[in-house]
């Protein structure tokens, strides 16, 4: 069973989904802690190759998913918590840019250490690989990671909307995206509210490893450092000031990515970034202000 | 109205501050007394949105101390001197455009020292301010500018602070608006706060707060009372100081 259009089957419609929920939950961690910090944070990629070689670390041992996944959510915890006290913290309140190169550094710093303790050649984590597997869904085969994949960032980005809008951290979140000077004045901890927004951006870093790992398992430092960057031209393509217009953005990217992944034929599927960043090129040069902001919204916020 | 032991609500004590160079408040010393509304006028740049905010320390003072209730709290975050017991209606209003007005009004909870009494407390808020009860679940950038004032004060008003800070708040509103927000003051004073009230309006300002001091480059230069509020010959050279 085929759409006619390009040849997309409905196999690559569901994986493209699954790459946009994917990508979706990493424009959220981006834009969360964009959102309290005004820091784009280009080390987020290394994150997910930490979870990733956790999950890597347990599967050579032969250790199972239950010891696996904890593991790997411990160790990105861990490190967002360390980042957030020894980069966030300190350089908070300076200038964008400052920010911006202290984050790659971390980044590159990150992918040095995956170098050196783990070799260039990589890690298999293989302990998910069975939802690598097709299920058969009315005459069509789904792979069931895109299936997880789709439920699960649906499910996490609804309690995270529950958390945002019922609760008062999220509340005070909020507040501090939007102006984190008189939240401060009004008495909200800037402490408290920076640090649920890293932890929470470090638990979607979590997931985003368990799940890339079963696309992807074979684990080497660059692990995720393409989908941070095709993450971050989607976020800034659909408006980095909104969290909700930055997941657009990033599922948009993964879906189109996926979609055109799909697409193109197998030879020239190296030219899928090229296809990609034209893409966001283009539509940046006629929405500056990001593609899903409404119309006379600034693009940055005044800080 | 004076607390235990006569201690004022807010004292400044020889505050300077600096914004790199400039020298914006030098040697500023003012207090103020539970139930009583003290005014800070000054031509633009004297210096008063400075002092508020050294004593909110969103700026740190080059010198001087801020003690609320006795106790200092330089050097304190806002947020802390917020959890103290001191709330600033800020200049501009900075309402939360984007969040509802009962969202804000949450928000205004933050700074609370004690978590009981919250229901009267915004019972008696909305008592003072019909309009922001009316316009509860409203987006508070729908507001008009008198409303968002009226919402910036409840804001302000539901952490049941000791200290209330208020920058400009009649700034850009109509006549009837001003009317009522100083009515609210006055209303609030009776209460039993201490209001430092920072305003344009001088001559108003005068003959309403108990004393008012004349701030010019940074430098206090006149104490009135209100029966000094027709004296403009003082008033006008105190601002040209």
């Amino acid at each position: 069973m085929t759409v006619a259009v390009l040849g997309i089957n409905w196999q690559t419609l569901a994986d493209a989904v699954g790459l946009g929920a994917i990508y979706a939950l990493m424009a959220v961690g981006i834009g969360l802690v964009f959102g309290v910090l005004r820091l784009v944070n280009f080390a987020y990629g290394q994150l997910v190759m930490a979870g990733a070689y956790a999950l890597a670390f347990a599967s050579e041992r032969g250790w199972p998913v239950s010891v696996g996944i904890p593991l790997c959510f411990g160790v990105v915890l861990l490190l967002s918590l360390l980042m957030d006290r020894v980069v966030f913290r300190p350089l908070r309140g300076q200038s964008p840019a400052v920010m911006l190169v202290a984050t790659f550094a971390v980044a590159f710093l990150l992918q040095s250490i995956a170098l050196l303790w783990f070799g260039p050649l990589g890690k298999i984590a293989a302990s998910l690989a069975t939802l690598n597997q097709p299920v058969t869904i009315s005459g069509v085969d789904i792979r069931k990671i895109a299936i997880v994949a789709t439920v699960l960032a649906a499910f996490c980005l609804l309690v995270l909307v529950l958390l945002l809008e019922r609760t008062r951290v999220g509340l005070h979140m909020r507040a501090a995206a939007m102006d984190f000077r008189t939240a401060e004045l009004l008495g909200v901890r800037a402490g408290r509210v920076i640090g649920a927004a890293v932890l929470i951006s470090g638990l979607l870093a979590a997931v985003v490893a368990v799940m890339l790992t079963v696309q992807t398992p074979l684990v080497t430092p660059d692990f995720a450092l393409r989908d941070t960057i095709l993450v971050l031209a989607g976020v800034v393509l659909g408006g980095m000031n909104r969290l909700v217009s930055a997941t657009l953005g990033g599922f948009a990217i993964g879906f189109a990515s996926g979609l055109l992944g799909g697409a193109l034929p197998t030879n020239q599927s190296q030219y899928l970034p090229t296809f990609l960043f034209a893409a966001v090129i283009l539509v940046l040069v006629i929405r500056p202000g990001g593609l899903f902001t409404r119309e006379g919204q600034q693009a940055v916020e005044r800080v | 109205m004076t607390g235990p032991l006569g201690i004022p609500a807010l004292a400044v004590d020889g505050l300077e501050v600096r914004h790199g160079a400039v020298t914006a408040v030098r040697g500023l010393s003012l207090q103020v007394r539970r139930g009583e509304i003290v005014g800070l006028i000054g031509p633009n740049g004297a210096g008063k949105s400075s002092t508020l905010h050294a004593i909110m320390g969103a700026v740190r003072p080059a010198g001087g101390d801020v003690r609320v209730d006795g106790i200092s709290v330089v050097g304190r975050r806002p947020e802390d001197v917020a959890r103290r017991g001191v709330a600033l209606v800020p200049e501009g209003r900075r309402i939360f455009a984007e969040l509802t007005v009962e969202e804000n009004l949450l928000l205004g909870l933050a700074g609370r020292r004690r978590r009981e009494g919250v229901a009267e407390d915004t019972r008696r808020v909305f008592d003072l301010f019909p309009v922001v009860e009316e316009a509860r679940r409203r987006k508070a950038g729908t507001l008009s500018g008198g409303q968002q004032q009226q919402l910036a004060i409840a804001r302000a008003l539901v952490a049941d602070p000791e200290v209330l800070l208020l920058d400009e708040p009649s700034l850009g509103l109509a006549p009837r608006v001003v009317d009522l927000v100083f009515e609210a003051l006055g209303a609030i004073r009776d209460r039993g706060l201490a209001i430092l009230l920072v305003e344009q309006r001088a001559q108003r300002t005068v003959a309403f707060a108990d004393r008012s001091h004349v701030l010019s480059q940074g430098q206090l230069r006149l104490t009135l009372g209100p029966e000094s509020a027709g004296d403009t010959d003082a008033l006008v050279s105190a601002y040209l100081a």
